[in-house]
């Protein structure tokens, strides 16, 4: 049966509002009938077979299927590799954290004997994890050396520089907020002349991280949507091609449900192999950069490993790309599947 | 079985393809309908499939008023009626058992003990037992036909409805196509089948609707009666 005149489809739709009721109760004998001759086992089959049936639709058409599934793994690999190397940073800059120093400036009154007993109070003090003590002399022998004066200092008739305390505070007491506290407190000490953090780059770090993790939220939120219109799109050409197919299920009797399933099916496979594309994507470009970053790390004299995704961190990403691609299956199919009827 | 009461279609361009279409076939007839192209007869099938709806009258199938049915319950209704295309319209992709297999499928019957059986009862009824794991393509028009109506029957639906099924055949193949669904009418099955075979219509003796643009103007059974 070849039907055509679409335009017919519009009036098909005028006569069953007004009659709602006998409907409904022929509905629902209809339901019983349904119910009898279908067991849970055989929807579970039924199901099984849409899963392995979509996963075929990707398979007839390989080649088009991997180029969609590389646009959906690149999408997805730059928010994934943008996050991932954020947490590197994060993970070495906490290592950085540790090196955060408030340097108290002693009154020049202030004696070796009443620094040194002012250190060792400051070290049972809640917050602070070392004291070092560094003399005058110490300090003069350190800014002779770094300064590139030399000997014009001689010149000078005393040492003019104070007794310097260097506080180290614990690693939990870091973060710029409880640092500032711990200042403060030293500040009003008697015997301190001048205290002084040098703490902003770790203020601006944070800062900079802060919008890092930012812009990585909204590139994710974008490339998401760009996933759901990638799968959409791919849906929407997969009911194009199956349209004939489409028209015969729907005059045999299938219902809505039934067409849209393996669609359904289908945009979760594409979210699935493309978060796992990006997944490799990701790692392999990590394991690229390695070399590079190792030999920047010596040349600082520290040992920086990139750290790859991690198992709960990659199963999120899984989790994420299937909804992605689930949602993006059911806008294109909610949209391009009821205008395909047969005519 | 199936009672059209004064059916008009009139399409928005104003055409009308059918007006005051009344007639009633009995359980466990055969029917032909028949007339020229355009003379309404695939507008006459696509009621009764509530592939469009009639503009004026009532169509009742199976004591059910297609015009009560809502969209919902339309595959439902869809189950009770086998469809016979003129051009197979078979799945390419799925082999012979397959295509067959799918009424029972959407119908939600998937026991695969339970499908073979069925599929296998249908695929022997229309003699294509040994072609089960072919595909259509393979196959010659008498046969991929005939896997169309083993799908159309294989769901045991009351009634069949058929466009043009021999429209593409030989004279012979059509005979043959024809002699199955009298063993069809023979369980009881009520078949209407569209064709403008006028040869091999009149050559079987079954009741014939004439149609001509958008009228019925001849019965042989209402003649018959006279």
């Amino acid at each position: 049966m070849r039907y055509r005149t679409s335009a017919a489809r519009k009036i098909q739709r005028r006569p069953q509002a007004q009659l709602q009721t006998p409907a409904k109760r022929s509905q629902v004998s209809r339901r019983e009938r349904r119910t009898s001759s279908v067991s849970l086992g055989s929807y579970f089959v039924h199901h099984w077979r849409c899963i392995g049936h979509s996963l075929g639709y990707i398979t007839q058409t390989p080649l088009a299927s991997l180029m969609t599934l590389a646009v959906i793994g690149i999408t997805l690999a730059l928010p994934v590799g943008m996050y991932v190397l954020l947490k590197n940073v994060q993970h070495v800059s906490a290592g950085w954290n540790s090196t955060v120093q408030i340097s108290l400036f002693l009154k020049q009154d202030v004696g070796e004997g009443a620094a040194r007993q002012l250190a060792r109070r400051l070290l049972d003090t809640d917050g602070i994890g070392a004291v070092d003590y560094i003399s005058p002399r110490q300090a003069m022998e350190e800014f002779r050396q770094f300064s590139g004066f030399g000997d014009a200092l001689n010149a000078l008739p005393s040492n003019p520089l104070p007794a310097v305390l260097v506080v180290h505070p614990k690693a939990d007491q870091s973060r710029p907020g409880a640092v500032e506290g711990l200042v403060q407190r030293l500040r009003i000490l008697p015997q301190v002349d001048l205290a002084n953090l040098d703490m902003q780059w770790v203020e601006r770090l944070y800062a900079v991280m802060d919008i890092a993790k930012r812009g990585v939220l909204i590139l994710a939120g974008l490339f998401g949507i760009g996933v759901l219109l990638i799968v959409g799109n791919t849906i929407r050409m997969a009911i194009q091609n199956r349209r004939e197919e489409i028209e015969v299920k729907k005059l045999i009797g299938a219902t809505n449900a039934f067409i849209r399933r393996p669609f359904l099916y289908y945009g979760c496979w594409y979210g699935l192999l493309g978060g796992a594309a990006a997944c490799v994507l990701v790692n392999v470009s990590l394991w690229l950069l390695q070399g590079p970053i190792q030999h920047l790390s010596l040349v600082y004299g520290g040992a920086i490993r990139l750290q790859g995704l991690n198992f709960g961190a990659a199963a999120a990403i899984l989790l994420f790309s299937t909804v992605l691609g689930f949602l993006g299956a059911w806008l294109a199919v909610g949209r391009h599947l009821s205008a395909v009827e047969p005519s | 079985m199936i009672q059209f009461s004064q059916v008009g279609k009139r399409y928005p361009s104003g055409h009308e393809a059918l007006s005051a279409i009344s007639f009633h076939i009995d359980p466990g007839e055969i029917v032909f309908l028949t007339g020229h192209s355009g003379a309404g007869k695939s507008t006459l099938l696509k009621l009764m499939a509530l592939i469009e709806r009639p503009s004026f009258g009532q169509i009742m199938i199976n004591n059910r008023n297609l015009a009560r049915m809502s969209r919902r319950s339309i595959p439902y209704h869809r189950r009770d009626i086998g469809i016979i295309f003129q051009n197979y319209q078979l799945l390419s992709d799925c082999t012979v058992f397959d295509n067959v297999a799918l009424p029972l499928n959407i119908a939600g019957l998937y026991r695969p003990k339970e499908v073979a059986r069925r599929v296998r009862a249908a695929l022997d009824k229309v003699g294509l037992l040994a072609k089960e794991k072919m595909y259509p393509v393979v196959l010659s028009g008498g046969e991929q036909q005939r896997v169309g109506i083993a799908r159309a029957v294989v769901n045991k639906p009351p009634v069949l409805l058929a466009d043009e099924p021999t429209g593409n055949l030989d004279p012979d193949l059509s005979r043959e196509i024809m002699h199955l669904f009298e063993q069809f009418q023979q369980v009881g099955v009520t078949a209407l089948i569209a064709t403008h075979d006028i040869e091999l219509i009149n050559s079987l003796d079954h009741r014939i609707l004439t149609l001509r643009q958008g009228r019925l103007i001849a019965d042989s059974h209402a003649e018959a009666l006279a």
